[in-house]
């Protein structure tokens, strides 16, 4: 991660940051190193304190312990505007009377800078955002994706060491949101500036960033790229945080058959064996004891004819009780251990409510958590 | 025929209903009319014409004698030089009265809304309870600093105990006004570098027209109507148009002039009516107006 001692001029390091209010702790000893040029996200339900951490890096709250460093320097005692940073809001927060020229402007005339550092940065935000014919607008004569481009226009304007996201597109409608998604990710491809960004949204963190801040109650649970924090979670709740539908989740009891270490289910009728992957040798001192079982959606899936024989996988039919079609796949709900369980299968397949379905279970990405703390049994 | 009737009755009862409501609207309107009418006719009759009787006929002769005389001539006690001393004399702690306390109460709403502290809201409160505050129960204490402040008797002593006590007042409209300005855009500001002061007279004042008139309406319309503060603070020669017309019209002395009576209770309105007038429309705007969506 981030090599201490070196100063990058968009690096960002949080040590030991601790956010009280009176007796309440909001954050408890938050770490984290961004590396210059980063696409970093915090995600987490609302209350998780990750708009908190975010207000106190760009010093619109105040820090109780710890310290926060951007580019090596700590900031803690430094007010907002001498931070070097640019934050973008939720709520636009457009200076209404101002027309888009002037809100992108605002920020470097309060700073007194020449009219050509102006006339250039204004020439060079509205190339890169592309609203060259907007400039003369009031910002309540543009839409909601415009009004968002302004936002992030005032953000590029000063050109800062940091940017700060504060969930910007959580009010824009479903298809705007995926388009600024994309012109976001094109923008940092393209200053490449540090990013710190705020999100509810799991899908918005999985596709956005280089790595995913995952908090929960003022603490981090995992930090990780996407990938390793979908496939690899630290927790229960960072594995059904992360994913759309969420990991299905059965309560289950290890055995040991055959050598094997594994999990018994029952789908109502019958019961099988469902064997863990070797490498989880946590399971071998819990024989008999309860556990909870996390598998994704997509790794139960119809009966692939051309898979041949896959030694991760088992196949088991199973009563199918409801199907939701989402077009690329078919989304069915069955039982197993009592618990619904979501399976992900191909449309061609055509399932039907109430048949018996044969289903392929892959096996190589199971895992596994303790009932009573929560953790990844590995 | 018959179908004819039954095709048209909807229309036919929505327009009754129409002829009904406006009825009763004019007339509402004509009733409240009627007393300016009767001053205004008044008030450009001559005395005889008055004495004969008629309230609301129209002049025979049409005269604006009263109008000079209540302006430039009429005698209020020992002073006969009109009412005009007593309008400019209004005019001149009217002003900076309704421009100090809205400039106030600007600044407390963007400071109770924007800037919230510990007890923040508990101030506010308590600033409300000026609203509820009679006049009369203000005066001692009020003459006993105005004393102590050495400006008893002066126009700037009446500004200050206008100011003090527009206050409650401009400080809730402001207050209710900011409380939907998101705070996010405060926060923008100060990222961009903007400071308390600069937030406030480069964003936050900027917004704030309709609110502005809303206080500016309110607050003239209240100190330009004072009485009991006017009569009580001013200094003798100074004296507000209120008690000038109220030493006029009681006045026993002498022949009761109606006609120079209305035309100086005219005279002691239009500055009011003007403003509403003007800025009526923005009143309605402002006091319904609560968001300041981008």
């Amino acid at each position: 991660m981030g090599r201490p001692g070196v100063t990058d001029m968009g690096s960002l390091s949080i040590r030991n940051v601790v956010k009280r209010y009176g007796n309440v702790t909001i954050l408890k000893s938050i770490d984290l190193e961004v590396r210059d040029g980063e696409f970093v996200i915090l995600v987490g339900p609302s209350g998780c304190g990750k708009s908190t951490l975010l207000n106190m890096i760009a010093g619109l709250d105040t820090v109780s312990e710890g310290e926060i460093a951007i580019g090596g320097r700590v900031v803690n005692n430094l007010p907002p505007k001498d931070r070097d940073i640019a934050m973008v809001f939720q709520s636009y927060a457009l200076y209404p009377t101002m027309n888009v020229r002037d809100n992108i402007l605002f920020g470097l005339r309060i700073r007194k800078s020449s009219p050509q550092q102006m006339e250039e940065a204004l020439a060079r935000v509205a190339k890169t955002l592309q609203m060259e014919h907007l400039l003369d607008r009031k910002p309540s004569q543009l839409s909601g994706g415009q009004r968002q481009r302004v936002a992030m226009g005032r953000a590029l304007a000063r050109d800062p060491a940091l940017f700060l996201f504060d969930e910007p597109l959580s009010n824009l409608d479903a298809k705007l949101r995926v388009d600024m998604r994309t012109e976001i990710k094109l923008l940092h491809e393209r200053v490449k500036t540090t990013i710190v960004y705020v999100t509810h949204d799991q899908i918005e963190a999985m596709t956005l960033g280089d790595r995913i801040v995952v908090m929960k109650e003022g603490e981090v649970r995992q930090v990780g790229t996407p990938q390793e924090v979908y496939d690899d979670p630290a927790d229960l709740f960072v594995a059904g945080f992360i994913g759309s539908p969420s990991m299905n989740f059965i309560r289950c009891t290890v055995e040991s058959r055959g050598g094997r270490l594994g999990v018994a289910l029952h789908d109502g009728g019958g019961s099988f064996f469902m064997p863990a992957p070797p490498s989880i040798g946590g399971l071998g001192e819990r024989v008999g004891q309860e556990v909870i079982l996390g598998i994704r959606p997509e790794q139960i899936t119809d009966k692939d004819p051309y898979a041949g024989a896959n030694p991760h996988s088992i196949e088991q039919a199973a009563r199918i009780e409801v199907v939701q079609p989402t077009g690329p796949d078919t989304l069915v709900l069955i039982h197993l251990n009592g618990t619904p369980v979501t399976c992900r299968v191909h449309p061609g397949a055509n399932p039907k409510a109430g048949q018996s379905m044969g289903l392929t279970f892959d096996l190589s990405k199971l895992v596994f958590f303790d009932p009573s703390t929560e953790k990844r049994i590995r | 025929m018959a179908d004819f009737v039954r095709a048209d009755s909807a229309g036919g009862g929505r327009a009754l209903g129409r002829i009904v409501v406006y009825g009763l609207l004019i007339l509402v309107a004509l009733y409240y009319l009627m007393p300016l009418f009767v001053m205004l006719t008044t008030s450009i009759k001559t005395l005889e014409e008055i004495r004969a009787g008629n309230l609301i006929a129209l002049p025979g002769t049409v005269t604006f004698e009263a109008w000079a005389k209540a302006w430039g001539s009429v005698c209020t006690g020992a002073d006969c030089s009109g009412l005009k001393n007593n309008f400019w004399s209004s005019v001149s702690f009217v002003l900076p009265a309704v421009v100090i306390s809205t400039l106030i109460g600007a600044f407390n709403g963007y400071v109770l809304t924007l800037w919230r502290f510990k007890g923040s809201d508990l101030l506010f409160t308590t600033m409300l309870v000026g609203c509820f505050i009679p006049f009369q129960v203000v005066l001692l204490p009020m003459a006993q600093t105005l004393g102590w402040l050495g400006l008893a008797n002066t126009t700037s002593g009446l500004v200050f105990v206008h100011v003090v006590y527009g206050l409650a007042f401009t400080t809730l409209f402001f207050r209710n006004f900011y409380v939907s300005v998101p705070e996010e855009m405060v926060k923008a500001a100060r990222i961009d570098g903007a400071g308390f002061f600069t937030i406030f007279w480069r964003i936050i004042l900027p917004l704030s027209p309709p609110i502005i008139v809303v206080c500016v309406i309110w607050q003239f319309t209240q100190i330009w109507n004072d009485f009991l503060f006017g009569v009580v603070f001013s200094g003798g020669d100074r004296q507000p148009i209120t008690v000038a017309l109220n030493n006029l019209v009681n006045t026993s002395t002498g022949v009761k002039e109606y006609n120079v009576d209305m035309a100086a209770a005219i005279i002691a309105a239009l500055p009011t009516l003007f403003v509403y007038i003007v800025a009526g429309k923005y009143f309605v705007r402002g006091l319904t107006a609560g968001s300041v969506k981008g």
